[in-house]
């Protein structure tokens, strides 16, 4: 993120931004920080303590490039009305986080960088802050490199992954490719290994659920806020899957999806990740080895996957 | 006519010492603030040195600093000549030398208050001012300097105290000819000479209008501390003077009678 930024200076490669080369160490190129077109959300804040908030959000403001970003239409995705003549040493951690998003992305920046910026946030104001990252998102169409260990924010964010390990790289490609890889489970955590589902809205139920169509069938889930017929992605993780080899009847369950078996991978400890195709979407079950070997699961196995309803959390589903 | 139970050559003395204390605090002041800067962030070769150099006024003694600069800029000296044949600056037994003198002893003082300041300042915003875009110069004006400018203020004002009590530099390399380089401390020493009780009322006024000055200009609450202990430290230099004086002023006394 530094060399991407121009905060330091690798020994080899070559940068380029928006088709623009900025460091190149074969022809000796190094444009300076402050001419790269960036703009840097950092884990800490970092407003001006001199400044008021108005100040520091005007501070970067240069002809735009790539992007004419709006300056109401900020303030008003951010929700900074309010703060804009406070100082930033009477502002709470998540309102200083926005102020830092918002500053950023006034210097009309041809890319945003962020770097873990909901690290130092508590649970509530990461939900917040994530929705707004959305907005942007999808909003301004910024380019946008996000550097997070949270596999479940990058699920909402990410329409690319790099996956980086000891400082190398692992693996990069779609994120729903490889938020539902089993072969980077190890790096990206069992606990939040899962697959991405691309599902429609359709129905919203007085007992407070929401149905959505699949391509594999009818999801359902906790009421969640979005218009009748509009795209959603669902992160349904490994953990909350069950196979059954037979349609279960009598069961609590509302989501039965009949899917096959793709591959098997064992895992270093009881469990084992299967690989689900369900439709067009893919599905990622952790289940222990040895209920595997009692259903004798092997791969184009036709069997159901099981998902309780209410083990799709509202963090997990990105409008 | 006596002003304060001053005479005018008193108050020649003390403009002249306002004078001199203001224009060294001014002319060092830009130096300061780049070799503090420099001294801060940067890494280069000769920085320890330069670290030496800047501190030798403060250890040396005080003739000793007014002889160098009177090697240096005395009117048969190198440097001296060169400024008087150039732009018809002369330096040795003006007021401008008494200027070079007081600003030679205060800027290590005002560079060390400086550089203080600049090392609390945190880069990480001089950082997030670049990702902004803001080029090396606009990040010192509009986030180092603005940051660090109670330090700044507080260097200005001790070199300015330092100034005002300047005595043994001055009067090395520019004498002490009331009018021209007469300062308060030259004045104070000038009229020891003189037994009398003249010499307790100048010390006296010049101590209290020295700490009231200072007192002006730090308002409790903003380095109120900082600048207290300046104006304390420069009221007991002069008092150490008046002490000195009044021992030797007893036994000039004593010798007399």
């Amino acid at each position: 993120m530094n060399a991407v930024a121009g905060l330091i200076t690798p020994q080899k490669g070559r940068i380029e931004i928006a088709g623009r080369a900025v460091f190149d160490a074969g022809q000796g190129l190094n444009i300076p920080p402050h001419q790269r077109g960036i703009g840097y959300v950092f884990q800490d804040p970092r407003l001006f303590p001199h400044m008021s908030v108005q100040r520091n959000l005007n501070y970067g403001r240069r002809p735009a490039r790539s992007f004419e970003i709006d300056a109401n239409l900020i303030v008003d995705i951010l929700g900074l009305e309010k703060l804009l003549d406070r100082r930033p040493d009477t502002l709470s951690g998540g309102e200083k986080q926005r102020v830092a998003i918002a500053r950023a992305l006034l210097s009309n920046p041809d890319l945003l960088l962020l770097d873990e910026p909901l690290a130092a946030l508590d649970r509530a104001r990461k939900l917040e802050i994530l929705s707004y990252l959305e907005r942007l998102r999808d909003e301004l169409r910024l380019p946008m490199l996000y550097v997070s260990h949270s596999v479940p924010e990058l699920a909402r964010l990410a329409t690319d992954i790099v996956v980086m390990d000891a400082g190398k790289l692992v693996a990069c490609g779609p994120a729903s490719d490889l938020l539902s890889d089993p072969s980077l489970v190890p790096q990206l955590g069992l606990a939040a290994a899962g697959a991405s589902v691309l599902a429609r809205s359709t129905a919203q139920s007085e007992d407070g659920l929401s149905t959505l169509n699949t391509s594999a069938g009818q999801l359902f889930l906790p009421r969640i806020e979005a218009p009748l017929g509009s795209r959603v992605r669902v992160r349904i993780l490994a953990q909350d899957v069950m196979i059954s080899v037979q349609k279960p009847e009598q069961i609590s369950a509302l989501n039965i999806l009949p899917c096959h078996i793709i591959s098997l991978r064992p895992g270093d400890g009881p469990g084992m990740i299967v690989e689900l195709n369900s439709g067009n979407d893919r599905l990622l079950a952790r289940i222990t080895a040895r209920s595997a070997k009692r259903l004798c699961l092997q791969p184009d196995l036709a069997c159901y996957a099981i998902v309780k309803t209410l083990s799709i959390r509202p963090a997990e589903v990105a409008i | 006519m006596p002003l304060f139970g001053l005479a005018p050559t008193e108050w020649q003395a003390v403009q002249l010492s306002l004078l001199v204390a203001f224009w060294a605090s001014l002319l060092s002041l830009p130096l300061a603030v780049l070799v503090a800067y420099a001294l801060a962030r940067w890494q280069f070769w000769g920085r320890q040195l330069l670290n030496i150099c800047v501190h030798l006024p403060l250890i040396l003694p005080p003739v000793v600093t007014g002889y160098v600069l009177l090697l240096v800029f005395g009117q048969t000296a190198p440097v001296g000549r060169f400024l008087n044949d150039t732009f018809g600056i002369v330096l040795a037994f003006r007021w401008t030398g008494a200027v070079l003198a007081a600003a030679v002893m205060a800027f290590p003082l005002m560079m060390r208050a400086i550089r203080l300041a600049i090392e609390a300042v945190d880069p990480k915003l001089e950082q997030a001012a670049t990702t902004l875009g803001a080029g090396p110069i606009r990040v010192f004006l509009t986030i180092t300097v603005p940051m660090m400018a109670p330090g700044l203020v507080a260097g200005v004002v001790l070199a300015f105290a330092k100034a005002m009590g300047e005595f043994g530099a001055t009067i090395t390399f520019v004498a002490n000819i009331p009018g021209q380089t007469q300062t308060l401390p030259s004045a104070i020493y000038a009229f020891l000479q003189v037994p009398g009780g003249m010499l307790l009322r100048f010390g006296f006024w010049s101590c209290l209008f020295l700490s009231l000055f200072l007192r002006w200009r730090c308002p409790n609450g903003w380095r109120g501390a900082l600048c207290m202990a300046q104006a304390n430290d420069a009221f007991f230099r002069s008092q150490s003077f008046r002490r000195r004086f009044q021992s030797c002023a007893q036994i000039s006394g004593s010798q007399r009678r």
